[in-house]
């Protein structure tokens, strides 16, 4: 086994995943202790210039047609062979649409130990730690990093991204792409997203709702405060499944990454889910009765009112000091 | 038991029987299209097929058509149908009721609803708090409240306390004030704390008899293990569900609404009451305490030993009054009434309260007090309203 | 079509959750179980793709407190066929990697056209279960999905992507999924159908395999964070509390 740590650089589009930086800043925690490099390992079609500005050691680099558009098949297979290769210390994955399937299907095929979840890692003593969080972000679980190679699925809140880039570019040392089989599962087309009326991630100041808001006739209010605010509305996921605001409006994971000045949060728990699309807000407010609500976490200023009877008095005092 | 439709009958045929079922049921084929149920419902405007219009359709063959639109959601078993009804058909509890758990076994229930419904499954109470923390508002006021698990000796009145004013803040303010009226009548009593499960009564009315047999069973286990001389609830739909429905199930308490237990030691409370509250003071009958079960007097009764107060009536009173909008599954269809209707009969009520000139809305009732509060905040003219509970009220007298 | 769906038990977050004296596991004396949110979509997913399709849904779970009503809704909403692993709970919350295991043993016997399971669990702590069992049984995966159709032995399905964006894509069978969220939301069902459904269903109870353990994380320590570290707390009544939110947004520059 090499004392490498591969991280695997998910991109999507064009677009490296935030959740990459943050792999290779954790990357870097372990690759101290264990005198190893951090490895980008990057699987595309013409995307080396994604390379760049990674905080990786070196890239290794798979380039072919066939693997333009993420595969799940063909991709694990490929991230199979090349394990078995080079066989890292450990490879980090993002816990996201991705990341969470090749990496567990790489723990399966491989006979390899998986921690997921990870949100932390660091060096205590001879060992390096990590620190999973679970059950909603009530509960964080810390274990040692498994003594072989083993497969690390990271979720943000632990480590800045601004860790994981770098002014000085990594060299890129090619790897011939594996014969690739009929792969079992096929792209067949990307569906755009529904183009909203706002588009929340360029709103300076945003009110979110979560199931706190508890009734549909309730959005409106919160609507009212966003209007007054010269803001948008924006909410957690289980708001937009009950189809009370379209999915365009939806932060987190599997929605948009927000970055405004002012992130108003009414009634969201604060799930890691939905705290990955909003961590980066300069001022996060939060309001939930629930004084445990991990929201609070990433919030600057909290309160435990409830939200229905401070909505009308926020209303009131936001109207009448005017939004400038 | 609900059950399901006899596949040997068609639809309408088993929908008939199973309303001829229910007591005074044979009445529906007395109904004289007179239009009356439908004129008196406060949302019957909004619905394709209001109370006649069911029972016509019921009468012509086609009541899968009327099962095929949405708009009995809309009704809140207010009772108001029933109440007028000439040939006194059981329209709340027969046709409304028994219509919703047809949608409901048919799984053609409201989210919001359906939302609720599983809450009280999982959790005995719709709002879907932890039953652990059923009696949590004893902790948080400070008060002392004997558990009976705790107590382990009999007990004159068993206090079953509620969903809402268990759970919710608001309603808390105004358990937490009738504790405190107990104490300070020395009344010997007790309460189930974590043992309590919701009455199950709302759930019934919105469709879910199986639910309401379930949670009444819960109840029934919990109040076998102690003694106790009655039930004392201030929760109209608890009441209710111990009146009149709990029996059926072979749950047998004495009952009483807390406006009947204080009045009846008025005697002893009217002393206490040394502070004045110098207010006009309008009083709103609930339907469950009022219409369903004909308890208008005590509630004012005990508003008149307040010194200083001064009770107005407001135009819809006694058994004409209006539905706040909460029973019957309306407190779990706000976004569907308003979607439908853009309405909330609790701002009617405010509306009522003011005209009547009132500068306290005095309620018995837990589940009324958040929605009033956010109506004067949106009804013109009333921003000073103060909506109290009586319990609420009282305690404001004895302190001062 | 021979469907199968996954489910398992979850700590339920509406109670407060305690470390036990182990300091290495949640206290169980007050944990209650519950069924992991997106399992229920994939039960629902099921039950859309029979209706539509034909076909059989079978329902595999293991032992712990609530699982036998899982079982029953799960018959009530149209299942056919019920199994409770027997000799795995999850009290005793099991790594994936082991879960895995005692299901494919399982599901090799059922030879499904299709395995759905809820794409992650909260509790998930050596990653979700669905791909670890993909490789198990030798099948492909894909995940995060809020849509599957099936016609003529083809599979498409809906793979969901950050910021709204999605990918139609097309998976031989027999395949697992990792669903996100049904084209329906999970429907309600009357207790007194549930109650039908403990008289009429079946639960088969099959011991599970003595399963081999490894794959998961050996757990150090468990801890809560401390809440409300950052959080500047607004406390008083909610008029004072709206006018402090009130000045803080007109620090911002933003009144």
């Amino acid at each position: 086994m090499s004392d490498d740590i591969h991280v695997f650089i998910e991109h999507l589009r064009g677009e490296v995943a935030e959740i990459t930086l943050i792999s290779l800043a954790a990357a870097r925690v372990i690759a101290e202790q264990t005198g190893g490099e951090v490895v980008g390992v990057l699987l595309g079609h013409d995307v080396q210039g994604l390379a760049a500005g990674l905080a990786a050691d070196r890239i290794l680099s798979i380039d072919d047609p066939a693997a333009g558009d993420y595969s799940p098949d063909l991709y694990i297979a490929t991230l199979a062979g090349l394990i078995d290769s080079q066989t890292p210390r450990a490879v980090l994955f993002g816990d996201t649409s991705m990341g969470a399937e090749i990496a567990g299907c790489l723990s399966g095929r491989l006979g390899l130990p998986l921690v997921g979840r990870c949100h932390t890692v660091r060096a205590a003593d001879d060992q390096i730690r990590v620190v999973s969080q679970i059950c909603g972000g009530k509960i964080f679980v810390e274990s040692a990093l498994p003594e072989s190679t083993v497969v690390v699925s990271m979720v943000p809140g632990g480590h800045r991204p601004d860790d994981g880039r770098s002014e000085t570019a990594a060299p890129i040392e090619t790897i011939p792409a594996p014969a690739f089989g009929e792969p079992r599962v096929a792209l067949k087309r990307y569906v755009e997203p529904e183009i909203g009326e706002i588009d929340i991630t360029k709103e300076d100041v945003l009110v979110a709702i979560g199931r706190g808001i508890q009734l549909e006739e309730n959005v409106e209010l919160a609507e009212e405060l966003a209007q007054a605010l010269g803001g948008a509305l924006c909410a957690s996921r289980p708001i937009i499944d009950q189809g009370w605001l379209p999915s365009s409006q939806m932060v987190g994971k599997s929605g948009k990454r927000v970055e405004p000045k002012v992130y108003l949060a009414l009634g969201v728990s604060g799930a890691p889910e939905h705290v990955e699309g909003m961590a980066s807000s300069a001022t996060v407010i939060a309001v939930n009765t629930d004084p445990a609500a991990p929201i609070f976490d990433v919030a600057h200023y909290g309160t435990e009112a409830d939200l229905l009877d401070l909505l009308p008095e926020l209303i009131d005092k936001v109207k009448a000091a005017g939004a400038g | 038991m609900a059950v399901a439709i006899d596949a040997e009958r068609s639809f309408t045929e088993s929908l008939e029987h199973r309303l001829l079922d229910i007591e005074n049921g044979e009445r529906i084929r007395a109904c004289l299209q007179c239009g009356l149920c439908s004129g008196t419902c406060p949302v019957g405007y909004l619905m394709d097929f209001p109370p006649h219009k069911m029972i016509a359709a019921l009468r012509a063959g086609m009541f899968e058509e009327v099962l095929s639109h949405d708009s009995i959601w809309l009704c809140v078993s207010c009772h108001a149908c029933a109440d007028v009804c000439p040939a006194q058909i059981p329209l709340t509890d027969g046709l409304m009721t028994v219509a919703k758990e047809e949608m409901v076994l048919a799984g053609n229930t409201p989210v919001e609803l359906q939302d609720a419904l599983e809450k009280s499954q999982r959790y005995g109470n719709p709002l879907g708090e932890s039953p652990r923390r059923r009696a949590a508002w004893v902790e948080k006021a400070g008060i002392d409240v004997p558990v009976m698990r705790e107590l382990r000796r009999p007990v004159e009145a068993l206090w079953f306390v509620g969903d809402y004013a268990s759970h919710h803040p608001r309603a808390q303010l105004a358990t937490v004030a009738l504790a405190k009226v107990f104490r300070a009548l020395d009344v010997d009593f007790g309460i189930l704390g974590a043992e309590e499960t919701s009455d199950g009564d709302s759930q019934r009315l919105a469709g879910e008899r199986g639910l309401f047999e379930m949670l009444a069973d819960k109840n029934a286990k919990a109040l076998s293990q102690y003694e106790f001389g009655e039930i004392v609830t201030a929760d109209p739909h608890a009441y209710n569900a111990f009146l009149n429905e709990y029996p059926g199930l072979d749950i047998a308490y004495p009952t009483r609404h807390y406006t009947q237990f204080l009045a009846d030691n008025l005697d002893r409370l009217r002393p206490l009451l040394t502070g004045r509250i110098d207010a006009t003071v309008a009083y709103h009958d609930p339907c469950y305490l009022g219409r369903a079960n004909g308890v208008y007097e005590q509630p004012r009764r005990l508003l008149e030993a307040i010194p200083g107060v001064t009770l107005v009536e407001m135009r819809h009173t006694r058994q004409a009054s209006l539905c706040c909008g909460r029973g019957g599954g309306g407190m779990w269809l706000d976004g569907f009434l308003w979607e439908k209707g853009r309405v909330r009969p609790s701002e009617w009520r405010v509306s009522e309260a003011v005209d009547a000139g009132a500068e306290i809305l005095a309620l018995a009732c837990p589940y009324e007090a958040p929605r009033f509060e956010d109506a004067t905040k949106t009804v013109a003219g009333a921003g000073d309203l103060i909506v109290r509970d009586i319990a609420e009220l009282l305690v404001e007298a004895m302190d001062g | 079509m021979n469907i199968a769906v996954l489910i398992k038990l979850v700590p339920d977050l509406v109670e407060e959750l305690e470390i036990d004296a182990t300091g290495t596991a949640l206290d169980t004396t007050w944990l209650r179980l519950i069924i992991n949110e997106v399992d229920e979509h994939a039960l629902e997913q099921a039950l859309l793709l029979k209706e539509r399709g034909g076909g059989d849904v079978t329902v595999v779970t293991a032992e712990g407190d609530g699982a036998e009503d899982v079982l029953y809704a799960a018959a009530a909403k149209g299942s056919d066929r019920l199994i409770r692993l027997r000799g795995i709970s999850f009290e005793d919350a099991p790594g994936n990697h082991t879960l895995a295991r005692v299901f494919a043993a399982v599901l090799r016997d059922l030879e499904p056209d299709l395995v759905l399971t809820g794409v992650q669990a909260h509790n998930d702590l050596d990653g979700s279960l669905g791909p670890l069992l993909a490789e198990e049984m030798g099948m492909p995966y894909v995940g995060y999905l809020s849509g599957v159709q099936t016609e003529d032995g083809v599979c498409r399905v809906m793979k969901e992507y950050p910021g709204g964006l999605a990918a139609e894509m097309e998976i031989a069978l027999p395949a697992v999924l990792g669903i996100q969220a049904s084209e329906e939301p999970p429907r309600y069902l009357a207790i007194s159908r549930i109650r039908q459904a403990m008289k009429t269903a079946t639960i088969v109870d099959r011991e599970a395999e003595q399963p081999d353990t490894t794959g998961a994380p050996g757990v150090i320590s468990m801890f809560t964070p401390e809440v409300g570290e950052a959080a500047t707390m607004l406390t008083g009544a909610d008029d004072e509390v709206a006018a402090r939110i009130v000045e803080i947004l007109s620090e911002q520059g933003l009144l």
